[in-house]
């Protein structure tokens, strides 16, 4: 990563206070996503990994708060940024696609016309010429039948469209970067492939960084250069995705691949990940969230965890990570 | 192996055009009969048998009629046409509501997608175990009390969490108080819809290996509908692949998902993701046919199909045998072929 990255996300930590105290949602996460690459994060759910996008875009909910950190979109820095700069970039150099579309879109107004008034807001395209542009948007992510499809109202669309339509929204304006928050979830497998393709395809066509937040390990490992492990709250391992299903150094990472039935020839093969995420409400937050669920735990467990050091290609919050295998190790698909 | 659910040429189609039943009943009024509305072939002309102690995995995208025949089997809905055989005794004439309190209806029981929404949010999770036993067993006090309990702890549920409402329950807990209502009453048949579907991986392995541990114990046969094939892949002995109301291939699971002989099992194996190897380019494009008054004669996976030629559009592939598979597709020896030199090299 010579270039300067797209988004830079240094120490973030967002609290949400509820009636029965603070929750610590995120503590110090730092990554950094460059120019043209697609990052994955991926975790269970209760991770942080939308609340990380959501950060970042500044639409945390209003209980929520953000309590150290900062997000550098080149010079700007998104968490202190005013409403009204926020409002500039948003949609502008940002993207996002969210979970299930069908929700997401405006069901009361045709979706040619939320394209257009992306268009017009953010794409320098005149009130006049938008509705024609929303109609080539359509055709750009593959709708067929554009023209009549603009005038549809979300509704009257199957849920592979809809996201089809999420897309062209989000991409209308050529952001530099693009989230897509579980994109796919609640989509066919068939109808998840194309979609997933298609913003791969735009991404590269664009040359946009991508954060792409899903829970299915196999399909981030398919469709991301680097991913990004969370477990209740922290960034437990960062790495090059072939690297991470390799040699994962986590243990947290190495239970996640096992528990993933793609790995295994037979159900007793699969390994479940003991325990469950601690009560991030709780005072005494260990320093290593999962050390409590952790076969490797060790004393040096308890001292705050270790920090990416600045531009290395992996980091490892750990104190007893599994061993680094430096040899061409055997891949488990060899079986 | 003895059948233990034999379905024979079942169809399920629901009235389409405006919706309201006012509507149906009003056109029926004037031109005297149901015939000339239009239909949704929601299921079309199914056969299948579930052995004793069988896995069946049933697959297929969203809009393909699984549900309906999932429906249609439990008997929840009633069949338009054909037979629906448990043992030796039919089902498919029994109404649904009289069926309710059948003394076969324990034996076929349903775990649903997701217990967050399907189990009654005012019934605690006692309650919600009990009230199949209380209704089909007719057990009252202490006997209802040891054996929910007993359900519970063979299902993995903690004996504290009973008293909880479904709010108060994680995820997977939730999921095993649906399979737990689902086993009390010691059914022959089970019938698990996406059963995981809302769960992570990290829980969604207990409850997958919890219902293989089951089915080991109480000798239960499982119709397992999912859409994700690696899960199926772990479970099934057998899977069946629908589309649009159809059956297009069924055979023993680790088969059918290493060489599919059917386009559209080509295209769901190719979409998956794996850990270990980028995905295949095959892709389907297009949007499915339409299920209203589809034509008997054209293959309904004509026009998303890489592989369609006018023959596809002049007579409906019939399932056919290959060895222990079924395919319907003109064109399945084509592929058995290279599949199987793929797999020898």
């Amino acid at each position: 990563m010579t270039a300067a990255p797209a988004l830079s996300v240094e120490g973030l930590s967002v609290e949400f206070r509820t009636r029965s105290g603070v929750v610590r949602a995120l503590e110090n996460v730092s990554f950094r996503v460059a120019k043209g690459e697609t990052v994955a994060l991926v975790g269970e759910s209760g991770s942080g990994k939308s609340v990380t996008a959501y950060a970042v875009m500044g639409i945390l909910d209003p209980a929520g708060r953000v309590a150290a950190g900062r997000a550098m979109l080149g010079d700007l820095d998104l968490l202190s940024a005013k409403p009204k700069e926020l409002a500039r970039v948003r949609g502008r150099k940002i993207g996002m696609i969210f979970q299930n579309p069908r929700t997401a879109l405006n069901p009361i107004r045709p979706v040619g016309r939320q394209i257009a008034d992306v268009l017009i807001r953010h794409g320098n395209v005149s009130r006049h010429a938008a509705p024609a542009h929303a109609v080539e948007m359509l055709r750009a992510v593959g709708i067929t039948d554009p023209a009549r499809r603009a005038k549809a109202y979300p509704f009257e669309m199957s849920g592979g469209m809809c996201q089809r339509v999420m897309i062209a929204i989000a991409l209308a304006a050529k952001p530099s970067l693009l989230i897509a928050d579980e994109p796919t979830t609640g989509l066919d497998v068939t109808t998840q492939a194309v979609i997933m393709d298609l913003i791969n395809d735009l991404a590269k066509e664009l040359g946009m960084a991508t954060i792409f937040i899903t829970h299915d390990l196999a399909l981030a490992g398919q469709r991301s250069a680097r991913i990004i492990v969370m477990h209740a709250g922290h960034v437990v391992e960062n790495a090059p995705t072939a690297d991470l299903f390799v040699n994962p150094r986590h243990p947290y990472t190495a239970e996640l691949i096992a528990a993933t039935p793609d790995s295994a020839a037979s159900l007793d093969e699969l390994a479940a990940i003991p325990g469950s995420l601690p009560d991030l409400r709780r005072a005494d937050l260990p320093a290593c969230r999962y050390s409590e669920r952790c076969p490797r735990k060790i004393a040096a467990c308890a001292q705050p965890l270790p920090l990416a050091a600045p531009g290395t290609a992996r980091f490892v919050a750990c104190w007893n990570p599994l061993p680094e295998q430096t040899v061409d190790a055997p891949t488990v698909s060899a079986a | 192996m003895t059948a233990l659910l034999d379905i024979a040429d079942v169809s399920k189609w629901f009235p389409a055009g405006a919706g309201p039943r006012a509507w149906a009943r009003l056109k029926r009024r004037i031109s005297g009969g149901v015939e000339t509305l239009p239909k949704v072939y929601a299921v079309d002309d199914v056969s299948f048998a579930i052995g004793k102690g069988e896995t069946v995995g049933l697959v297929g995208e969203s809009g393909c009629g699984k549900s309906t025949l999932v429906r249609a089997l439990t008997r929840l809905i009633d069949v338009s046409q054909g037979s629906v055989k448990l043992g030796t005794r039919e089902l498919a004439l029994k109404p649904a509501r009289v069926f309710a309190r059948d003394r076969d209806r324990a034996r076929i029981q349903m775990v649903f997608q997701d217990a967050g929404e399907s189990v009654n949010p005012r019934f605690t999770a006692f309650a919600a175990i009990a009230d199949p036993l209380r209704r089909l067993r007719k057990l009252r006090g202490k006997a209802l009390r040891e054996k929910v309990e007993t359900v519970a702890s063979q299902c993995g549920l903690p004996l504290q969490l009973l008293s909880r409402f479904p709010h108060q329950l994680s995820g997977g807990q939730r999921a095993r108080v649906g399979i737990a209502r689902a086993i009390a009453v010691e059914p022959d048949l089970l019938v698990l819809d996406e059963p995981t579907a809302a769960l992570d991986v990290s829980v969604q392995v207990v409850v997958l290996q919890l219902l293989q541990r089951l089915k080991r114990e109480f000798g239960m046969s499982y119709l397992f509908v999912s859409h994700d094939l690696s899960v199926v892949r772990l479970l099934c002995d057998r899977v069946l692949v629908m589309y649009l109301g159809k059956i297009v291939e069924s055979g023993p699971a680790t088969e059918v998902f290493e060489h599919p002989l059917h386009p559209y099992t080509q295209a769901l194996v190719a979409a998956v993701p794996r850990l270990h190897e980028s995905g295949s380019k095959l892709r389907l494009t297009g949007e499915p046919r339409s299920p209203i008054d589809p034509d008997p004669n054209v293959c309904r996976f004509y026009g998303r199909c890489p592989h369609g030629t006018d023959a596809c559009k002049l007579t409906m592939p019939a399932l056919r045998a290959f060895s222990d598979r079924q395919v319907a597709c003109h064109f399945a020896e084509s592929f058995l072929k290279p599949a199987r030199i793929a797999h020898e090299a």
